[in-house]
């Protein structure tokens, strides 16, 4: 089985995330970079399938040549290749990354043959557009569900799980398919000394990416209103309890 | 400027953001129509129509009987060319956000996901939502028809001051058995009852619970008040809870009317998860901790001893 798994380079923020002067990124002076909870959660889901029915699997990002950082951290858990699709780093609007990335999975597949899979996190950490997978999904003509907490590869199928308020959905999809997955669906491992060592030494194949201009651009980015308001200290410790019940029984929840 | 309002429906039953997008949606264009999807939808107009919806647009077809997101957006894609929309609207929920992906990509077209603020025109200017909440995005919007969704959380839902027709409309578009392929084939409840996201009291625990035992006093508290237990992303990365109790950007974001957070820190990405709380208190030993100096009221202590104070002084008025 080959599996992809798309990740995006983001700012891992601190208590409160700063704009640069500009308003036109997050200030990363102090900052290291990650990528989303939910596609490390795709990449350790990709490892575990592999471990399971066997094959390979890639990470690609599209993004500035710096998040070759991101392709080595997940390729020291267990991926086993990488690409990375070059920009200049500046900040790509769904449509323009979609095409981008379809393209060069539509490459890659014609070198090396089709993904059965392809995992994308359910939504960029940053610019959170919920909209990515869909796009390549669709582009490839190929299937996709959102929200993903359960993967079970059968023959020919896979079957995927979402959850709901109440408890789950269950969707089947043929192969080759697509699947935005969601944080929670297993708890990633961390790489060990020996997995980074290795991942030095893997392979990250480097493709210059297009833009297409699209519709939708970011003028600029605006810390929100802050949420500041005195706080009223009613005690401390256990003698505060009938204070914080009276608070309960003025709001009207007892 | 002729909308429409994609509603976010599981089988009939809609959620309270979907109030609170028509209600935004009516602000940007008064004569905004509705769009259910699937039969068990249509007992929906009448609520809709109070919610100030011109018509409703009810889709029938076999193949949707069920929520099939590929299907919904191609056949919402062919009501749109039929209407000659100019604007399509849709709340940022799961679904919501989904289906307008799949509607922004069978037309080509970009979608602007969950804004604050719509300010039309030829070209739209938004405000969007970044990074769950912790940041604001200026945005520009320029395209033939106009693809966004509202976030959650940020219009109340108010009725129209004098209903509107809410005129029902059939519309049946043309769809092969493949559109349906990822329609779901199975449903499985576990959860009865209160749940996170609806419940009007959560109690949430943090790093400080500091176990899985030590949720106990958590959950009996909930109890006690009617509500449910969240936690902390260090929670549920320790396995002391399921992710699906998880509050935050990468977890739910809730809006109770009582949010008593014990042992966390209130980093951001929790932060923006239970900001629409509409009275916050804070339970931590660190006077200093962002929940503490941003929260409406707390009590600085060692949740293990003031959560089961608080069960007991509960209990003794309860008599
Ligand atoms: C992209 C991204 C998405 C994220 N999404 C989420 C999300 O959805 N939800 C989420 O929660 N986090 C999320 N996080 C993680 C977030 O940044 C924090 O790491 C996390 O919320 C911290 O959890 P915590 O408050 O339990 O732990 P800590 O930050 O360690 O805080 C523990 C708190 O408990 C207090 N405490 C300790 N012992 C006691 C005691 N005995 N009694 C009372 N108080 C005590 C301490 O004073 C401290 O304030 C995300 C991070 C990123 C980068
Ligand atoms: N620049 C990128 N490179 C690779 N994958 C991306 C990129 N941007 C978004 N994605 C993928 O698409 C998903 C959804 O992104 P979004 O539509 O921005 O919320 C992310 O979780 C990633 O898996």
């Amino acid at each position: 089985m080959r599996i992809l798994t798309c990740v995006k380079r983001v700012p891992s923020p601190g208590a409160r995330i700063v704009v640069t002067a500009d308003g036109q990124a997050v200030d990363t002076n102090m900052l290291g970079f990650a990528v989303s909870p939910h596609e490390e959660c795709a990449a350790e889901e990709a490892i575990q399938q592999i471990e399971q029915h066997g094959g390979s699997s890639t990470v690609m990002t599209l993004g500035p040549a710096a998040a070759e950082e991101q392709l080595r951290t997940i390729m020291s858990v267990g991926v086993d290749g990488a690409v990375l699709l070059a920009t200049d780093g500046s900040d790509w609007d769904p449509m323009a990354t979609a095409r981008a990335l379809a393209t060069a999975i539509g490459e890659l597949e014609a070198a090396g043959g089709e993904f059965d899979l392809i995992f994308f996190g359910n939504e960029s950490a940053d610019s959170g557009g919920y909209q990515v997978g869909v796009r390549v999904a669709r582009a490839l003509g190929r299937p996709i569900v959102s929200g993903i907490k359960g993967v079970d590869v059968g023959d020919g199928e896979v079957t995927a799980r979402r959850d709901t308020a109440s408890g789950a959905e269950v969707y089947q999809l043929p192969l080759p398919a697509v699947l935005a997955i969601k944080e929670g669906i297993n708890l990633p491992r961390y790489p060990t000394l020996k997995g980074r060592l290795g991942a030095k030494k893997k392979e990250v194949t480097v493709i210059e990416a297009a833009r297409e201009p699209g519709g939708q651009s970011m003028v600029t980015l605006v810390t929100p209103p802050s949420h500041e308001t005195p706080t009223e200290v009613l005690g401390s410790g256990a003698a505060a309890a009938p204070a914080l019940v009276d608070v309960l029984e003025r709001i009207g929840v007892l | 400027m002729s909308t429409l309002y994609v509603v976010d429906h599981d089988r009939g039953e809609i959620a309270d953001p979907v109030l609170e997008g028509l209600t935004a949606a009516r602000a940007l264009d008064a004569g905004v129509a509705a769009v259910t999807v699937g039969a068990a939808a249509d007992g929906l107009a009448g609520a809709l129509a109070e919610y100030g919806a011109a018509a409703v647009h009810q889709i029938h077809h076999d193949e949707l009987r069920d929520y099939a997101p590929a299907a919904w957006g191609d056949a919402i894609a062919q009501l749109v060319e039929s209407t000659g929309a100019t604007a399509v609207l849709s709340v940022g929920s799961e679904r919501g956000n989904e289906v307008m992906a799949h509607l922004g990509a069978a037309l080509d077209l970009p979608v602007v996901a969950n804004c604050i603020e719509i300010d039309p025109g030829d070209i739209w200017e938004m405000t969007r939502v970044r990074w769950g909440g912790s940041l604001h995005e200026r945005a520009r919007l320029d395209a033939p028809i106009k693809l966004a969704t509202f976030a959650p959380h940020t219009t109340e839902a108010a009725p129209a001051e004098t209903p509107a027709a809410g005129t029902a409309v059939e519309f049946v578009p043309d769809l092969g058995p493949e559109a349906a392929i990822t329609r779901i084939v199975d449903r499985v409840i576990t959860e009865e009852g209160v749940t996170l996201a609806t419940a009007p009291v959560v109690i949430a625990g943090g790093r400080g619970v500091g176990s899985e035992e030590g949720f106990a006093p958590l959950d009996e508290l909930a109890a006690l008040l009617g509500g449910a237990v969240g936690c902390s992303r260090v929670v549920t990365n320790n396995g002391w809870r399921n992710h699906k109790f998880q509050v935050g950007q990468t977890g739910t974001v809730i809006a109770p009317e009582v949010y008593i957070g014990c042992g966390i820190s209130g980093a951001i990405q929790h932060w923006v998860g239970m900001m629409a709380s509409k009275n916050v208190i804070a339970v931590n030993t660190d006077p200093d901790a962002p929940m503490v100096t941003k929260a409406d009221y707390a009590v600085i202590g060692d949740l293990h001893e003031v959560v089961p104070a608080v069960i007991e002084e509960i209990k003794r008025r309860r008599g």
